[in-house]
């Protein structure tokens, strides 16, 4: 495939999704070193809130070690020329959460819904699209659990609210190349071709890499990753593997590779509480379709009532649960811990 | 049907029609109008065939002959956006106004926390919060009156099919508002609200959790009698109010797992969310009624 001279631009995870196998307990410290590290290093975006986005505060989802307002004012000022983005869940985080980041200077607001529930994004994606220069970004999770035909009128809807960029999630790591080109090659066909198309991976399956490139051969144009894979499940797209990759097919990230190898390994292995990798675990999540941040929760849940962390998340993907429902994971343990009769 | 107090619908969607369904099995509310703003609502239609008077003009459609039609009290399932307006105009015309919106422009009222005070005060319009203030407020009271809760969170999960056009809309007025409850009803200091909509088939039943943090290390047994009681009582006008799982006590922290399931009325039984609602704003109206035959409570135009 060439791929010579396509410029795609490149977003970084680790101060949003990497939150999560953090527990959410990155220090405003560390989010300003790493963050100017990678500014340095020409990463051109780096998304900085709690992992479940804007207002994820909570016992549900974990209280982080500082506040979003926090983490957002301490980074962006410290930028240069990389852009800092929000990410925001609708039934978490509100308008008000949006407007506060953007008073700490972001200049990208994601929001997020499931694949089939883009009319929830209305009432955020249209009150950012009024606010100057801000890239306004719809962001369908959980995209394996739908076809290309249904995830695109989804995706369009996100653009008719005022999304300038919209994308694809795989937020289980589920897909496998061939999903990917499918979805990405329909909606690059459908959308606007002003609007961007973005990919989003989870390394579950170890497909961050081959999902991306597919994504961006199908016309894809923003890739997240993150530096040392720090993202929830077996991390996302482990970012400088992804830049090494792009340059030797000639794809332009302008980012330096040496110095995204650097900070993945003098930075960020460093602050990791666990190895980020492809765990029994992380890919049972991706091997049965289930959101990526609930495997501490599901770890957490099967220690303290002594179950298997994998029975847990196979049922999880059984019963079609989707991004938010952690507080499902104490219920369904407690339920599995009487039926086998521990409890 | 003297001893009945009329009472009219705005909203033929399926909110209003659930509703119209349940108050028509009520010893003491007559309702009496359906108003809606679309002449091929099939809501409407429905309302028509069981002998209520229609319009399809909005509440300005009713107004001319409210008073005459006896009508006392009225129930808003529109939107938050037109409340304030079809409340000020009921109001006028001496009915006092159920508002199953988000909009919150009178107290809150979650039928087993505060139902009476609402009454007691004589309020023109009372709230009923969101679905998912009604279906887990009760409980962080519960929790609340055995001591102080710091922080009231709670997680609804609702299947994609029972959340309509209005709360997707407005998703923001549902968290905002179930978190005051949360504080106002509930008795947080600080309270959080989470909702996740699910599309799974067969829909799932409506989900709740219920996390509240103590102040002083929570007494166990206590709470948990509290909890169990509270339950009873919400069962008394949703039956399918259930404990799945708690409360598990975790430190400080009281977590209570719910499930809500509806009568299945005209809203099929997955949908508790829109359910609880309902049930919930006849309960108020109900003790209104109440108030109102016992010749206690007698609504003026305001």
């Amino acid at each position: 495939m060439d791929l010579q001279g396509k410029k795609i631009t490149v977003h970084d995870m680790c101060l949003r999704d990497g939150m999560h196998p953090k527990r959410h307990q990155i220090t405003v410290d560390e989010m300003v070193t790493v963050s100017k590290a990678m500014d340095e290093a020409g990463i051109p975006m780096i998304e900085v809130t709690h992992g479940d986005g804007l207002g994820g505060s909570s016992v549900n989802y974990g209280f982080p070690a500082a506040s979003d307002e926090e983490y957002l004012t301490a980074v962006c000022k410290e930028m240069k020329n990389a852009k800092v983005s929000a990410l925001l869940l609708p039934g978490i985080g509100t308008v008000d959460h949006l407007k506060m980041a953007v008073d700490c200077g972001i200049s990208t607001i994601r929001i997020a819904t499931h694949c089939t529930e883009a009319d929830v994004s209305e009432q955020h994606l249209t009150m950012a699209r009024t606010i100057d220069n801000l890239d306004t970004v719809g962001f369908l999770m959980m995209a394996h659990m739908i076809e290309a035909e249904e995830l695109v009128v989804q995706l369009k809807m996100m653009e008719d609210f005022g999304a300038n960029c919209v994308y694809i999630t795989d937020s289980a790591g589920y897909m496998l190349p061939d999903d990917v080109t499918s979805r990405i090659a329909l909606a690059r066909a459908e959308l606007k071709p002003e609007t961007e198309l973005g990919f989003h991976g989870h390394h579950n399956l170890a497909m961050g890499i081959a999902n991306s490139v597919a994504a961006v051969a199908a016309g894809a144009n923003r890739i997240d990753g993150s530096l040392a894979g720090l993202g929830a499940g077996a991390g996302n797209t482990p970012l400088e593997v992804f830049v090494a990759v792009c340059d030797r097919m000639g794809i332009e990230t302008g980012i330096d590779t040496f110095k995204a190898m650097d900070i993945a390994e003098d930075l960020i292995v460093p602050m990791m509480d666990h190895m980020v990798r492809v765990d029994r675990d992380a890919l049972t999540l991706g091997y049965a379709g289930v959101y990526s941040s609930f495997l501490l929760f599901a770890k957490r849940s099967a220690e303290k009532y002594n179950l298997s962390t994998r029975d847990i998340l196979v049922e999880l993907g059984r019963r079609r649960t989707v991004g938010g429902q952690e507080d499902m994971i104490e219920d369904l343990a407690l339920d599995m811990a009487k039926a086998q009769g521990t409890l | 049907m003297s001893n009945k107090i009329k009472a009219a619908i705005i909203g033929p969607g399926n909110i209003g029609t659930d509703l119209l369904m349940k108050a028509q099995r009520s010893e003491v509310i007559e309702p009496v109008w359906m108003v809606g703003v679309d002449a091929e609502s099939p809501g409407l239609a429905r309302a028509a065939q069981l002998g209520l008077k229609t319009t399809a003009e909005g509440v300005e459609g009713m107004l001319p002959t409210m008073q005459e039609d006896g009508v006392q009290i009225c129930f808003d399932a529109t939107s938050a956006y037109v409340h304030a307006e079809n409340s000020r105009k009921v109001n006028q015309q001496g009915a006092v106004m159920i508002d199953l919106t988000p909009a919150a422009i009178g107290p809150f009222c979650v039928p087993p926390v505060n139902l009476l005070d609402a009454v007691t005060q004589k309020a023109m319009n009372v709230n009923m919060v969101t679905c998912g203030g009604q279906a887990t407020i009760p409980l962080v009271a519960a929790v609340s009156r055995v001591q102080e809760v710091v922080y009231g969170e709670i997680v609804a999960t609702v299947s994609s099919k029972s959340a309509g056009p209005g709360t997707r809309k407005n998703i923001d007025e549902f968290t905002r508002t179930t978190a005051k409850g949360i504080e106002v009803c509930g008795g947080a200091h600080t309270g959080k609200a989470i909702i996740v909509i699910n599309p799974a088939e067969p829909p799932l039943i409506m989900r709740d959790t219920v996390h509240c943090l103590t102040q002083e290390d929570p007494d166990q047994e206590a709470i948990t009698q509290s909890v169990h009681d509270m339950i009873q009582e919400v069962q008394q006008y949703v039956p399918g109010y259930t404990l799945k799982n708690g409360p598990v006590f975790d430190g400080k922290r009281v977590s209570i797992y719910m499930e809500v399931e509806g009568l299945g009325d005209f809203l099929p039984k997955y949908a508790g969310n829109l359910d609880i609602m309902t049930a919930a704003g006849l309960r108020t109206a109900e003790i209104y009624a109440e108030e109102m035959l016992a010749g206690r409570f007698l609504p003026t135009a305001c």
